[in-house]
């Protein structure tokens, strides 16, 4: 299973490589997180009480309102971020969010990506490619 | 790859100074995203600008352009804002940090020195300059993004603040989404078996249809409406939509100018539809049923009030008062707020405790921070899209009509 490649679309900021935080659960950051915390805090969320910080977020959809192009540079530049996100649909807002942050970002997969992946592998992205590549032994 | 004029490709090389080479770069990698083949002129832009949202990062690159020379970085199309975070003649009452008051102030001369005109509302198609048929916009809060597009047949997608303001500087959005008839055909299907009645039954309606949205690309198609709601009632039905589902776009047969017959909104027959009945409304309010009748805030905004609203309000708290253990807020535009001030509606709510506030709107306020300064959990409200939102910040939110709020409010406990 492992060094597998799950391909999407294009996406947007820089290659890296970290840990993935799974829900099929969907994402907006102001609806779902506590900015000041680090941790999702909407109740219902499937991730309530999780830390994003450094972790490469893996959900179905962006949600919420436009609030999110905004935050993600303020959550990038205070350190409380996570490392990148991984969606099966993105929307306009968390495109321009990740733009605006240079924060990466691929949706749009072949498979459903919330499946494809759990919580803890470690996984290579590079957005310019739209690949996730699962490094292996994790 | 995104085909650009001319006149855009000198924009992306710098020649028109340093803000519109980063509002064009940042258009072109979100049109790459979305592979849209060229950019669309609009023609009005309308910026999420709550400092809660920009935070210390957007603000500080909003002084680095408005550090700009003047030709190089003031708007070229008209561009107004959406709610602020901090109403400056009542911070002190709702015991908001001043930290947030001077971020905010230092935003305001930002976007000052770009041009842009800080309107303060979420309601503009009300207030401002209503969107009209194929008009295509930049606009940047949910609520009007869907009205524009689905009740006034203007073309917008979601525009965050900083692809707000890149169209902003350079009048132009990429076209992908919302700009494109494709994406604008129906292609799931909803029965409205009763018709709402209160605003916030539209508002659970708007909910039940956006809960059941999978991705920003569906286009609800929603039938049995017979004669038309009225422009508060789609408000509260679309904002409620947009914030459930983060929906862009709906039609409603008979009533929204794209939909005059069901069979021509979809490719192929149309599926099958989903019924949304008395039912469905209360099942939808019964999921913000409250464990006891404790009751600490109740709040109407999410979207912002029209003037029929506060009418309705004023009339609601004409001779009452609201609860020592309770505070009553309402938020609506500055203008309609210097209209109920003139129309004595401010000073009929104001009279009963209530306190009307302008120019903000509730979750967009720091709402974590004044429910932890003055002891706010269980709100209580008409708006969907604000229960929707709330229940993050830690609040635990109750959906009902405003007549129930306005008793509940008086009573200082939430009545059933």
């Amino acid at each position: 299973m492992n060094g597998r490649v799950l391909r999407g679309h294009a996406g947007i900021g820089p290659k890296v490589t970290g840990t993935a935080l799974v829900a099929q659960d969907n994402f907006s950051a102001r609806y779902d997180l506590d900015l000041t915390e680090g941790r999702f805090s909407r109740p219902d969320h499937a991730l309530f009480g999780e830390s994003y910080v450094g972790r490469v977020l893996v959900l179905n959809a962006a949600k919420g309102g436009v609030a999110t192009a905004w935050m993600l540079r303020a959550m990038s530049e205070s350190g409380l971020a996570p490392l990148a996100l991984l969606l099966n649909f993105a929307n306009p807002i968390m495109a321009q969010g990740a733009a605006f942050a240079g924060l990466p970002l691929i949706d749009r997969f072949e498979t459903d990506i919330t499946a494809a992946l759990r919580t803890g592998d470690q996984v290579a992205l590079d957005p310019a490619a739209g690949t996730v590549t699962v490094v292996p032994g994790s | 790859m995104v085909a650009l004029t001319d006149d855009e490709k000198a924009m992306l090389a710098g020649a028109r100074g340093e803000p519109r080479r980063l509002a064009m770069e940042h258009l072109v990698q979100v049109a790459g995203f979305f592979d849209a083949e060229d950019l669309v002129e609009v023609s009005q832009v309308h910026i999420m600008a709550d400092s809660e949202a920009l935070g210390e990062a957007g603000v500080a690159f909003l002084e680095r352009l408005a550090a700009a020379p003047d030709a190089e970085r003031k708007v070229v199309v008209p561009t107004i804002t959406d709610p602020r975070g901090t109403d400056f003649k009542a911070y002190e009452r709702l015991r908001q940090d001043r930290s947030f008051v001077e971020l905010e102030r230092r935003m305001i001369t930002a976007f000052e020195a770009l041009g842009v005109l800080m309107t303060d509302t979420c309601i503009n198609y009300q207030t401002i300059m209503p969107p009209v048929l194929g008009e295509h916009l930049a606009f940047g809060d949910t609520g009007s993004v869907i009205y524009a597009n689905s009740v006034l047949g203007a073309r917008s997608n979601f525009e965050g603040g900083p692809s707000a303001l890149a169209a902003a500087l350079t009048g132009r959005a990429a076209r992908y989404g919302l700009h494109l008839d494709a994406h604008r055909r129906g292609t799931c299907r909803f029965r409205l078996e009763t018709r709402p009645k209160a605003l916030n039954d539209w508002g659970a309606a708007g909910a039940l249809v956006g809960r059941a949205m999978s991705s920003y690309w569906e286009v609800p198609v929603i039938e049995g409406v017979e004669g038309a709601p009225t422009s508060d009632e789609l408000k509260h039905f679309g904002a409620a939509l947009a914030s459930f589902g983060s929906t862009p776009m709906f039609h409603m047969v008979g009533v929204t100018p794209e939909a005059s017959d069901l069979p021509g909104l979809f490719d192929g027959s149309p599926p099958p539809a989903t019924p949304i009945g008395q039912t469905e409304i209360a099942a939808l309010h019964a999921a913000y049923v409250p464990s006891d009748d404790r009751l600490d805030v109740v709040v109407f905004a999410a979207p912002q009030l029209s003037l029929m609203e506060l009418r309705a309000l004023a009339g609601l708290l004409d001779g009452r008062r609201v609860h020592a253990e309770t505070t009553l807020i309402a938020a609506t535009s500055p203008e309609l707020k210097s209209a109920a001030d003139r129309m004595g509606l401010t000073a009929r709510m104001e009279s009963s405790g209530a306190i009307l506030l302008e120019g903000v709107c509730f979750y967009q306020m720091h709402a974590r921070e004044i429910g932890q300064a003055n002891g706010w959990q269980r709100l209580m409200s008409n708006s969907a899209k604000l229960v929707n939102i709330i229940g993050g910040y830690g609040y635990e939110p109750v959906l009902a009509s405003m007549a129930r709020c306005v008793d509940s409010a008086v009573a200082g406990r939430v009545l059933p």
